[in-house]
């Protein structure tokens, strides 16, 4: 049977059957009816007076009925003369998130896209995402994604806006099809609808116009001169876009441009505005400042008392404020921040009160003219005996002593004062680690020192670790009076504790103090480095990135899209344009390429600050380095007749060591400072030559351009080596090889160039190897062991 | 975009939840129940909570939370503005913003949110444009509707979103035209122990409310343009014009709305309308503390300082405070420790202080912190920055409107240090 019976008609009033049958109980009838009617429909016969009774058939289970009566009402409402009706229909059709319905909406959508009508194009436009969420493949081979794109061009403002949102949210989940093809023309279309369209649009558009890369200085600057308008929003989000855009582009503009000093002073007052709304908002404005004033420190230099805490702040814009006025703290204005911070040291809520003080030390550590007036105002707050104040203040006292050494001992006394009521690890390994490191001034110090080790085993980690340490240090200066007591903790370390670390540290100690004193006094008492000002700084590749990122969740979390938002995984890693990391558009030949080595996250104690981590040495070796070897008990015998032989002769002037019992690894030279981050990973009872892990591929080919690196880092002769396997896997010769280390977190650094002296042909691989130092800048990285790696 | 809006109670009850895609499970509310379990105050729940498949991002406002679940990378700014955009909506429709209004008009709420946002992008916003679209409700439509079984849906369709302006209905007649605006400014100090000020800035708004017939064409200028150098317009105002000649030019939106708002910042010398002499002490070994405070108006320019109300949160030892105060009422919650005076009007020549004695726990030792006193107070036919109109202009209609400008200063943020 054909459905060309549903256009016979009746005499006696069509409709009227109609209606009848549509009112059926019977199921089949009912059907019947309306296919009937929608056969009606499709000759262009008004149907409309059965509107109610279609609808009415629209409860019942029947899905084939169901279908049949949305196709009624799509085509009825798709069709109107109104537009206002055509756009509530598309609207409602995609809100229909049944599967099986989905292809019936295509055509109504085609032709809504199409719409004479822009208000029923702007609709149609989100009905495209909708049905995407559903049904992706069917919205790709309708090629409504084309459609989309194309409405990026069309001439009213409101649909530019909607089609740009659309394809940003379907772009979300499909990171690599370049949907969004921006070039001179479309990034005009785009500013001129920025003007004309909703606050919403125009969020939409400026986010848009921050991933395009303008071709040169003076595209830049003309953007930003459509973009600065938009700061004067009064919509938040629309600034912060227009802050996101601007910054970026700003990277290309020369710095001696006169325009270039007018837009840094255009870009403060929005950002202080931002500050005087809700909490809500400032809390992600000041996370986005934070970048900011990372970024681009003059911008905001003037605007210190903006960020001048209330008392009624929300706890989280409080801590958000008090992290922006150290970043701005300079010797201009730190009196003014110091007497603010002491004023918060005294207020309330608790979590507040220690940041204020722990900025106080930070402050110290920034300027140094302010050193001294710091030291006082933290004396000043111990004085008031407030428990987490004191811990506070004596963790960051010892910041400052690593910082200026030899200059502010005299306030060791009143520290010692307080050394009863310090009940908190971190403040206990400080003390301590102030008593090791000063012990020939405090004339008490082993017993300072004694009085801790009654419950070594009670203590953390971090603070039997110090202690340790500290009792070798007085040992050393003060060897006469402490030799018990460092038989002592070096047994409570290696015999009667389970952490490897400390009980490695431990033996390490023992076996310098028995081998060779004097290297033990130069390790041990080594000159330390000097911390950085600036502890807590985001790695600048990854700036670079968050500030791409502006306004985003990205922002707030201060970590790279890449990294938590689900689905968007292999996202496109964004850069600043012009500056020196991002040299693909410049010459097309160096590729770049980031591979993250296969290596299992390293095993790093503490994720907390650096400054703390280095201080307390505390730093297991990252893998690479091999995995903490298992201490075996024929060890522990050979130490356990070291502590009989060793230590007897310890005290007398030789220092004779039981040279049986030296693993050879040990030999090797150290340099002291950082140095033994590495030798603690050597290990106990390993043989010379150390374990070294498999090569890994760090570089696919795939990634740059046929040169494929793999390898793995190694100890030989005590020299930190990075060995390499380079293999061209391209059709032509390679040459002209060089390698740079970013700034990592352990301060590894190429030792000499890289020496590749023949051009690498294809097909051919080459063993490298490059002899590595400690002494590059450090720079704390997340995660500790992530490579990136550039090829030629 | 914005999946889904919870709206939860001070006491932790989701007594309302909207989904704009497919339904996101209450249970993602846990996420926020956690992290409002250890905030210390209600206001101090984050605004943006991670979940393992879900953000949360929240606002705060009339004791209600304001959840929105997104589930992709969304700017979270958008989606608070958002937020804050439906607060202000009920609150234009309900007259308040409370549970029980919200609870009240359900419907109406579900119907709001529906036009405000479809598949999680911003639909109508505008008031102007939802009023078409959604009555608001009243007494009288109330009793209708539930008489006749009608609803609040308008007949009418939101014409004004295909217009070019969008913020404006078309065809507003009015048998009285008239046009009003507010200049409002609030002041934000930090004033330390010694009455020095630390910082000091405005923020100002000007607030209109226009009834005018027709599509009219406003123009407002300003004696002195200059003190606004940061500021934010109401998409109405013409930016150019504002660039070139410091005129604000527009066609307004009909009824009420926010023309502009402004921020005079620290780095201009604001004036300190009020000040503050204190002396509230504690003595070691002693059970009794001294409080005398004492309030008087300056840089007033002559106008009166109203509506004074002194907040002061004393420490946690203080049991108790006898005060006796020359003028208006005071009281002091033990439980909360909260010290509230509402003193009205000062009187320049008779000062209103407030004196007398705090009894603190026998044997405690003296508090460590020094309470902060917080200000509020009104001052009338006086923007505190300075700020004056200069003339408005109509132009499109021809009828003579009636037009008034009113001037407000208030205290925002407003601490004094002891």
């Amino acid at each position: 049977m054909t459905d060309s019976k549903y256009f016979t008609t009746t005499k006696k009033g069509e409709i009227f059957e109609l209606k009848a049958e549509l009112n059926s109980d019977k199921k089949e009838k009912k059907k019947e009816a309306v296919k009937k009617v929608i056969a009606s429909m499709t000759v262009g016969k008004d149907v409309s007076a059965l509107f109610p009774d279609v609808v009415n058939c629209m409860q019942t289970d029947n899905l084939e009925l169901k279908k049949l009566v949305y196709l009624y009402l799509m085509n009825y409402d798709c069709e109107d003369p109104n537009p206002l009706i055509r756009a509530l229909a598309v609207r409602t059709m995609g809100c229909i998130r049944v599967d099986k319905i989905t292809e019936y909406l295509c055509e109504p959508l085609r032709k809504c896209l199409k719409d004479e009508d822009p208000y029923v194009r702007k609709t149609a436009a989100v009905c495209v995402a909708k049905l995407h969420d559903i049904n992706a493949q069917l919205v790709e081979d309708q090629g409504f994604l084309d459609t989309l794109k194309d409405l990026i061009s069309d001439s009213n403002p409101m649909v530019v806006a909607n089609a740009v949102a659309a394809l940003s949210e379907i772009a979300e989940s499909h990171p690599n099809s370049n949907l969004m093809d921006l070039n001179p023309q479309t990034i005009n279309k785009l500013l001129t609808a920025l003007n004309e369209c909703t606050e919403w649009g125009q969020i939409f558009i400026l986010d848009c116009l921050a991933n395009y890369t303008p071709r040169d200085d003076r595209e830049s600057q003309s953007i930003c001169e459509r973009v600065t308008p938009r700061l004067s929003h009064a919509n938040s989000a629309v600034v912060l876009s227009a802050v996101k855009v601007l910054m970026k582009f700003m990277e290309m503009l020369p710095k001696d441009l006169d325009y270039y000093g007018t837009l840094l002073k255009k870009l403060a007052p929005p950002l202080v505005t931002l500050l005087s709304a809700e909490p809500e908002l400032q809390y992600v404005a000041l996370r986005n400042i934070n970048l900011i004033v990372q970024r681009r420190p003059e911008i905001l230099k003037h605007e210190m008392k903006v960020f001048f805490v209330k008392y009624n702040d929300p706890i989280y814009v409080k801590l958000e404020k008090l992290d922006i006025m150290i970043r701005l703290a300079s010797q201009a204005n730190i009196a003014q921040v110091l007497a603010e911070l002491k004023e918060y040291a005294t207020e309330v809520d608790v979590d507040f009160v220690r940041k204020a003080v722990r900025a106080i030390g930070r402050c110290a550590i920034k300027v140094e003219q302010s050193a001294e007036r710091c030291v006082s105002t933290l004396l000043d707050l111990i004085q008031t005996k407030v428990n987490y104040v004191v811990q506070e203040a004596i963790v960051v006292i010892k910041d400052i002593f690593r910082k200026y050494p030899n200059k502010y001992e005299s306030v060791i006394a009143t520290l010692c004062e307080n050394l009863d009521s310090l009940d908190e690890p971190e403040a206990r390994a400080a003390m301590i680690w102030i008593v090791g490191e000063y012990a020939e001034r405090i004339d008490n110090a082993d017993e300072l020192l004694e009085s801790f080790l009654e419950g070594f085993h009670d203590e953390s980690t971090q603070v039997q670790l110090q202690l340790l340490t500290a009792i070798v240090k007085l040992f050393l200066k003060k060897p006469t009076e402490t030799q018990e007591l460092v038989q002592q903790v070096l047994s409570l370390a290696t015999q009667d504790s389970d952490n490897p670390d400390l009980r490695d540290r431990g033996y390490i100690y023992w076996r310098l103090l028995s081998t060779d004193p004097v290297a033990a006094k130069e390790v041990v008492l080594a000159e330390k480095p000097l911390i950085s000002e600036e502890t807590d700084l985001i790695e600048p590749t990854l700036l670079e990135e968050l500030i791409c990122h502006i306004g985003t969740l990205a922002s707030v979390y201060h970590k790279p899209p890449s990294a938590f938002v689900e689905g968007s995984r292999g996202v496109q890693h964004k850069r600043l344009p012009g500056s020196t990391e991002s040299g693909e558009s410049e010459s097309p030949d160096t590729a770049s390429a980031a591979a993250v080595s296969d290596a299992p996250p390293a095993v790093i104690p503490s994720q907390g600050d650096l400054l703390g981590d280095l201080l307390n040495l505390d730093l297991t070796p990252p893998t690479t380095t091999g995995p903490p070897p298992p201490a075996s008990s024929g060890m522990q015998m050979g130490a356990m007749d070291l502590l009989g032989g060793g230590l007897d002769s310890l005290i007398g002037a030789g220092f004779g060591a039981p040279p049986a019992a030296m693993p050879a690894s040990f030999s090797a030279p150290v340099s002291g400072g950082l140095d033994d981050l590495f030798d603690l990973g050597g290990g106990v009872g390993m043989p010379m030559g150390a374990y070294s892990a498999p090569k890994t591929v760090w570089l696919p080919a795939l990634k740059a351009k046929g040169l494929e690196i793999s390898g793995t880092f190694a100890r030989r002769s005590g020299v930190i080596q990075m060995e390499m396997t380079l293999t061209n896997k391209a059709m032509s010769v390679m040459t002209d090889f060089a390698i740079q280390f970013n700034r990592n977190s352990f301060g590894l650094a190429p030792a000499g160039p890289l020496q590749v002296l023949t051009p690498l042909s294809p097909n051919q691989s080459i063993e490298v190897t490059l002899p590595l130092n400690t002494v590059g800048p450090v720079m704390k990285m997340e995660p500790l062991n992530n490579l990136q790696i550039r090829a030629p | 975009m914005i999946h889904s809006l919870f709206l939860i109670n001070a006491s932790g009850d989701i007594f309302l939840e909207k989904h704009w895609k497919s339904v996101v499970s209450r249970s993602v509310c846990d996420y926020f129940f956690e992290a409002q379990e250890r905030a210390t105050e209600p206001e101090n729940v984050p605004p943006v909570i991670p979940t393992p498949h879900h953000y949360l991002i929240s606002v705060l406002r009339h004791h209600i939370y304001f959840v929105a679940v997104i589930q992709s990378e969304v700017p979270p700014l958008f989606v608070i503005e958002f937020l804050h955009r439906v607060v202000d909506t009920f609150q234009d429709y309900f007259g308040v913003c409370t549970e029980a209004a919200i609870k009240d008009n359900v419907v109406v709420v579900y119907e709001l949110l529906e036009e405000m946002l479809d598949n999680g992008f911003p639909l109508a916003t505008e008031s102007n444009i939802l009023k078409e679209l959604i009555k608001p409700p009243t007494i009288l439509r109330t009793m209708v509707n539930t008489i006749t079984g009608s609803t609040n849906v308008g007949e009418q369709l939101p014409t004004g979103q295909l217009s070019v302006v969008p913020w404006r209905r078309t065809g507003v007649k009015y048998t009285n035209n008239e046009a009003y605006f507010d200049v409002v400014e609030e002041i934000d100090a930090i004033i330390d122990k010694s009455g020095s000020t630390i910082t000091a800035e405005i923020q100002g708004v000007i607030d209109a409310c226009v009834k005018l017939t027709g599509m009219p064409d406003l123009t407002l200028s300003f004696m002195n343009p200059r003190l606004l150098d940061d500021v934010s317009f109401h998409p109405c105002v013409r930016f150019k014009r504002w660039e070139a000649e410091r005129i604000l030019s527009f066609i307004p939106p009909d009824g009420n709305f926010r023309l502009l708002s402004y921020h005079v910042s620290s780095q201009n010398l604001v004036a300190i309308p009020v000040y503050v002499k204190h002396n509230i002490t504690f003595r070691e070994g002693s059970s009794q503390g001294r409080f005398d405070l004492t309030l008087g108006p300056k840089q007033t320019m002559g106008k009166a300082v109203e509506s004074v109300l002194v907040s002061s949160q004393l420490p946690r030892g203080v049991l108790n405070a006898n005060l006796n105060p020359s003028q208006g009422t005071y009281t002091f919650d033990p439980v909360t420790k909260l010290l509230t005076w509402d003193v009205g009007k000062i009187n320049p020549q008779k000062l209103p202080s407030l004196k007398g004695t705090m009894s603190l726990q026998a044997g405690a030792s003296k508090p460590d912190e020094n309470p902060t006193i917080n200000i509020q107070f009104k001052i009338q036919q006086m923007a505190i920055s300075g700020l004056k109109v200069n003339r408005l202009d109509m132009y499109g209609e021809k009828y003579k409107p009636f037009k008034g400008i009113k001037y407000m200063t208030k205290a925002g943020k407003f601490q004094v240090r002891t």
